[in-house]
């Protein structure tokens, strides 16, 4: 039977957070789909777990004044794909998500879950990179907003203190959504319950005659941590979409990238995969933003 | 040792209080406390889609599902949809199109696409693919189930609404039943077939 001492289900985050501060070593679980493997697994032992899921203000998905796109971490992968605000200002996260895991996954998994587990294979954490996503952390003495691209410091490692802070808000500036377009492309072995073996995503944005004026690309499973290639990016800002160029990126995000062996690819296939897949995502994110490219 | 909680929820329509250890799945307190073993085991890992219930009107596992997590949701089993005198459209389908062979996987098979049906009562072949996408079956192939969801959904479209809400149509719908012989040969599409016949 499974290690677990006891579950609290929190009502508010400032519940949550008090409930946090008087167990030690307690853990917060939304959907569960993660962390009910690892008790099973025996990775998680005595656990006290205090369930997030029913907090609404964490279920939320709105804009703000300013038209930041917020999204709360508890909205499972199945609501953000149907949510309407997601599909119209950032189709690619849309995308993202729905290739999380299998329709029943996707159904009790959340997104924060996702990024707070600091899993390098995260489908929703590259897209969440190229929208310079920010996440905001609460914790007893108020919160702070930390970059995604630095939240993650390890494979399963992130910035956030795992037992005083929850993660209450990812926040898509307006700037990297409008006049954009992304795609976010995952390799792997079979379409549904797959973890990838690499995903690409892609951010792009064109001035008029056809000039990249803004380029993010951000890749999951390509090194320890999902990376951002701010190098490569630096490389394609202020020039053409060109056949010439995106083979100069192919090169580039080698650079960046620090592929390892596993038993489920070879690095020298991931290394092929991260050219081939930056060079896809990046025609195709280039056409979801209004440009043309011939390869 | 686990501590005791007091969990109240929906269960098949009818309201529910179960005081158990705090470590228990959902699983196991539908199959062990409630006796409701049409809900199987596979993986115990939401790999597999055998243990799928409908929580809140969506698919889910639930091997993955806490307890704890289930106070004040709707449950719904694959008792929930069907009883053995009565079976379910998707289920009469299923039977018809010969789409089992062990059945272990089935239920969960059935509640995935009662699941999507709720949701959307007139899906394509392709969604009925993407709905199933998280159930696995280790004896047979996929077609006859998918075939099998899409006629459920077709025949369910055409039958009589106020039979049809309850999710349950009296009848066959006129179609052959497994040991009735089908009125046409099957046509075979795979290349060679055609050779086979001007053979035969």
């Amino acid at each position: 039977m499974y290690d677990i001492k006891t579950t609290y289900n929190a009502k508010s985050v400032r519940e949550a957070l008090r409930l946090l501060s008087e167990n030690e070593g307690a853990v917060i679980v939304c959907g569960g789909t993660d962390v009910m493997i690892r008790i099973r697994e025996l990775k998680l032992r005595r656990a006290t777990l205090i369930s997030i899921l029913d907090i609404p203000e964490l279920c939320e998905i709105h804009l703000d004044t300013n038209e930041d796109l917020l999204i709360g971490p508890g909205c499972c992968f199945a609501a953000i794909c149907g949510n309407d605000l997601i599909r119209a200002h950032v189709p690619m996260l849309a995308d993202a998500c729905n290739q999380v895991g299998s329709p029943q996954i996707r159904n009790i998994a959340t997104i924060g879950g996702n990024i707070c587990n600091g899993a390098v294979s995260a489908d929703s954490v590259p897209a969440l990179m190229v929208l310079d996503a920010m996440l905001e952390l609460t914790g007893a003495d108020g919160s702070r907003v930390v970059p995604i691209r630095e939240f993650h410091t390890g494979p399963g490692k992130t910035v956030l203190k795992a037992d005083s802070e929850i993660l209450t808000c990812i926040r898509i500036p307006r700037a990297k959504y409008t006049d954009h377009g992304g795609c976010y492309l995952k390799f792997g072995m079979r379409n549904a319950m797959e973890i990838a073996t690499l995903g690409c995503a892609v951010n792009a944005a064109l001035t008029r005659d056809g000039t990249i004026r803004d380029f993010a690309i951000a890749f999951g499973v390509a090194a320890p941590t999902p990376l951002r290639c701010p190098e490569a990016e630096a490389l394609m800002v202020g020039k053409k979409a060109t056949p010439a160029l995106i083979r100069e990126l192919r090169k580039a995000v080698l650079l960046e990238t620090r592929p390892r062996d596993s038993w489920r690819a070879s690095k020298e296939l991931r290394l092929q995969l991260i050219q081939e897949l930056s060079e896809r995502a990046t025609v195709q994110a280039i056409e979801n933003c209004g440009g043309e490219i011939h390869v | 040792m686990s501590e005791n909680i007091e969990v109240n929820f929906r269960l098949n329509g009818e309201n529910v209080t179960i005081r158990t250890k705090a470590n228990r799945r959902l699983l196991d307190v539908l199959r062990d406390d409630f006796h409701l073993t049409g809900t199987k085991e596979g993986c115990s890992i939401g790999e597999c889609g055998a243990c799928t219930v409908i929580v809140d009107r969506k698919a889910v596992t639930s091997c993955l599902m806490l307890i704890g997590s289930c106070e004040g949701r709707d449950v719904i089993t694959i008792e929930g949809v069907s009883s053995p005198d009565r079976l379910n459209p998707v289920q009469r389908a299923i039977l018809e199109h010969q789409a089992i062979q062990c059945g272990f996987c089935t239920p969960g098979f059935v509640m995935s696409a009662t699941a999507l049906l709720m949701e959307n009562p007139n899906p394509t072949y392709e969604e009925i693919k993407v709905a199933l996408s998280g159930n696995l079956c280790r004896c047979t192939g996929y077609k006859q189930i998918i075939d099998a969801i899409y006629d459920a959904a077709q025949q369910a479209n055409r039958a009589d609404p106020a039979e049809w809400d309850r999710n349950i149509i009296p009848d066959s719908g006129g179609r052959p039943l497994p040991w009735q012989p089908l009125n046409k040969p099957e046509v075979c599409e795979l290349s060679g077939g055609n050779e086979n016949e001007e053979q035969s």
